[in-house]
């Protein structure tokens, strides 16, 4: 119905017969495609395309979002690196301890405790996979309740009256003020909730491969369990793996906002817990140096990109 | 000694087992106390949400709730937000936006999914390559540019700024996309000679194949509407078109003091258990579909 109106105002649109007939014979080709296509196209284009050339258009510019951005060519990339103390001293260390930590850390947690659930019954695995999975999908506000309370300062915290009780403690300690304490929080914090979709993917890849493989290599002398995770289930499993990967870095660095979450402020305290994403906030939203925040993103996606170039050298599957 | 044999022969011993053997022992003991721990926070949720304000603030405090009370539920819902608006409305908007959302996420991904994977055209080994790289897209990263498209075209302070920027979601078409590879090209071509349109096509037969696949959306999304708070932090001024997200999220976040603060938490613990609650329940009935999905998620 759509494609017949369209195809009506195409025929009184074009005089020249050759273009009408080469348009129209794409139409009739490959217009269904296209169609199908259009509505996630057009999200995909103005919510992700468009703000990511944005970013990069905005990265060369003075803006403050009053006034019309300004082209200053690669000042800002320059003061990140130059002038920058705050991201040079601490964003970008935390940034790397954290996504060092709890990317590949989270990864290969992941991958053990899949592995390990692969060799239970149907059942109590499944009711371990949801518990480790829960954590996932509550992911942001509505665990910031229960962090607080877990963790906070005065005695009427469970860390604090838990230790004290244990006698380790003598006085209350503020933990999510404390530039000491901040950062290993966001990190356990950060992998209690990593087990999400990469890890059901390769939960799903270790259980989809086939017994003859591990059958076939007890007969040719294979007995360690180790030899059979490096020879057998993370070669025939590598696409799950890439995936898991994939999701693994994407969620590392879109977990940074947890650290200003749980400390209440940003910046955190004494720039413990500020990770990249909070930078961008920081001069985004707090000091309107829209340009500048622009580097820093442009900044975070290429650390993303390269990260998942990693990840698909290790795991690409030969084509 | 027979039955002790059956644990400990060859079958049941590795990847996907029938039934126990003592080989699995090692396993139980590692995984159920790492279970208890993750599970500590989400037992935590159920058990203050339904505390009484002496039980919130008792010292030292107890885990468990002894006098469980609906109190901090009946609190929340005859509660106005700082701005006079009343928390049943900010659950409904939660409620519409969400259902809105996840049934055009269901649509507007499996139909671009089906074109992907069935469609012949120029442009679709590009595409599927193009959307590959959006998996690595961290959103968080483009937040300012974000804020001015959704300006730019208008979309502050609407209904359909919490709906549009979820639905671009590219591991939505990723994963069902994979999943549309399995449905054989003889069954379409069989429709097709039959005189299908592509619509009847994508109705009668995509829709009904890929069940599995869309229930693993259906979760995703709704984990993604459900749960954002930050839509209604940075797009909406209308306290009135807030979501239940947003204000839980205020909840935590002021600093509130003396009596407020003791009603405050009680009323959080609510609000998190009424957040929480829905993911949870949701998961339980689709996970069987979403594991059969996930085998399919290989990126290669």
């Amino acid at each position: 119905m759509q494609t017949e109106l369209n195809r009506q105002n195409v025929v009184r649109g074009f005089d020249e017969p050759g273009i009408r007939k080469a348009f129209l014979g794409w139409l009739n080709k490959e217009g269904g495609a296209y169609a199908f296509l259009s509505p996630y196209a057009l999200l995909f284009i103005v919510f992700i395309v468009v703000p990511v050339l944005a970013a990069s258009l905005l990265s060369f510019t003075f803006f403050d979002a009053i006034q019309s951005p300004r082209f200053i060519g690669l000042s800002n990339y320059i003061s990140l690196i130059t002038q920058d103390d705050t991201f040079m001293k601490y964003v970008l260390p935390n940034t790397i301890q954290f996504a060092v930590i709890v990317g590949p850390g989270g990864y290969a947690l992941a991958f053990l405790l899949a592995w390990m659930l692969a060799q239970l019954p149907r059942i109590p695995r499944t009711i371990f996979a949801l518990i480790l999975y829960s954590p996932s999908m509550t992911a942001g506000v509505a665990m910031a309740v229960v962090w607080k309370t877990l963790f906070s300062g005065d005695q009427t915290g469970y860390l604090n009256s838990f230790l004290m009780e244990l006698g380790l403690l003598r006085e209350p300690i503020q933990w999510l003020q404390s530039p000491q304490y901040l950062m290993t929080i966001m990190i356990v914090v950060t992998l209690w909730s990593s087990m999400g979709i990469g890890f059901l993917a390769m939960l799903a890849g270790i259980l989809e491969i086939s017994p003859e493989l591990y059958e076939a290599a007890a007969i040719d002398g294979m007995s360690s369990r180790w030899q059979e995770i490096f020879y057998i289930t993370i070669p025939s499993m590598k696409p799950q793996m890439l995936f898991g990967a994939v999701m693994s870095i994407v969620g590392t660095f879109q977990a940074g906002a947890i650290g200003v979450t749980l400390s209440g402020s940003n910046p955190t305290p004494q720039y413990a817990g500020q990770l990249i994403v909070n930078h961008i906030e920081d001069y985004g939203f707090l000091r309107y140096e829209m340009g500048y925040a622009a580097a820093v993103s442009v900044v975070l996606l290429l650390m993303v990109l390269f990260f998942s170039r990693v990840a698909t050298r290790l795991f690409a599957s030969e084509a | 000694m027979k039955w002790f044999s059956r644990y400990t022969g060859v079958k049941n011993r590795g990847i996907n087992p029938q039934g126990f053997h003592v080989s699995q022992i090692k396993f139980y003991v590692l995984l159920v106390p790492l279970s208890a721990l993750m599970l500590l926070p989400i037992i935590y949720i159920f058990s203050s949400a339904f505390k009484p304000p002496d039980e919130l603030f008792a010292f030292p405090p107890r885990f468990f709730v002894v006098n469980p009370t609906l109190k901090n539920f009946t609190d929340l819902f005859s509660k106005l937000s700082n701005s006079g608006i009343p928390v049943s409305r900010y659950l409904f908007n939660s409620i519409v936006i969400t259902l809105v959302t996840v049934l055009a996420s269901i649509f507007v991904s499996s139909t671009a999914a089906y074109a992907l994977s069935k469609k012949r055209f120029k442009l679709k080994q590009t595409l599927f390559v193009i959307n590959n790289v959006a998996l690595m897209f961290v959103p968080i990263a483009v937040t300012i540019p974000r804020f001015l498209v959704v300006k730019n075209l208008s979309l502050l302070d609407t209904f359909w700024v919490h709906i549009l920027p979820v639905l671009a979601m590219p591991v939505g078409l990723f994963l069902l996309k994979q999943f549309i590879d399995g449905i054989p090209d003889e069954v379409i071509e069989a429709a097709q000679i039959d005189g299908a349109s592509d619509w009847w096509i994508y109705w009668r037969i995509i829709l009904p194949m890929i069940q599995p696949a869309l229930a693993t959306i259906a979760i995703l999304t709704f984990q993604a509407a459900w749960n954002n708070a930050e839509i209604s932090t940075l797009y909406i001024n209308n306290e009135s078109l807030r979501t239940l997200a947003f204000y839980l999220s205020t909840l935590t976040s002021t600093t509130a003091t003396g009596a407020n603060a003791v009603a405050g938490q009680g009323i959080a613990a609510a609000a998190a258990l009424i957040m929480f609650l829905p993911n949870l329940v949701i998961f339980i009935f689709l996970q069987g579909q979403v594991m059969s999905t996930m085998s399919r998620s290989g990126l290669k």
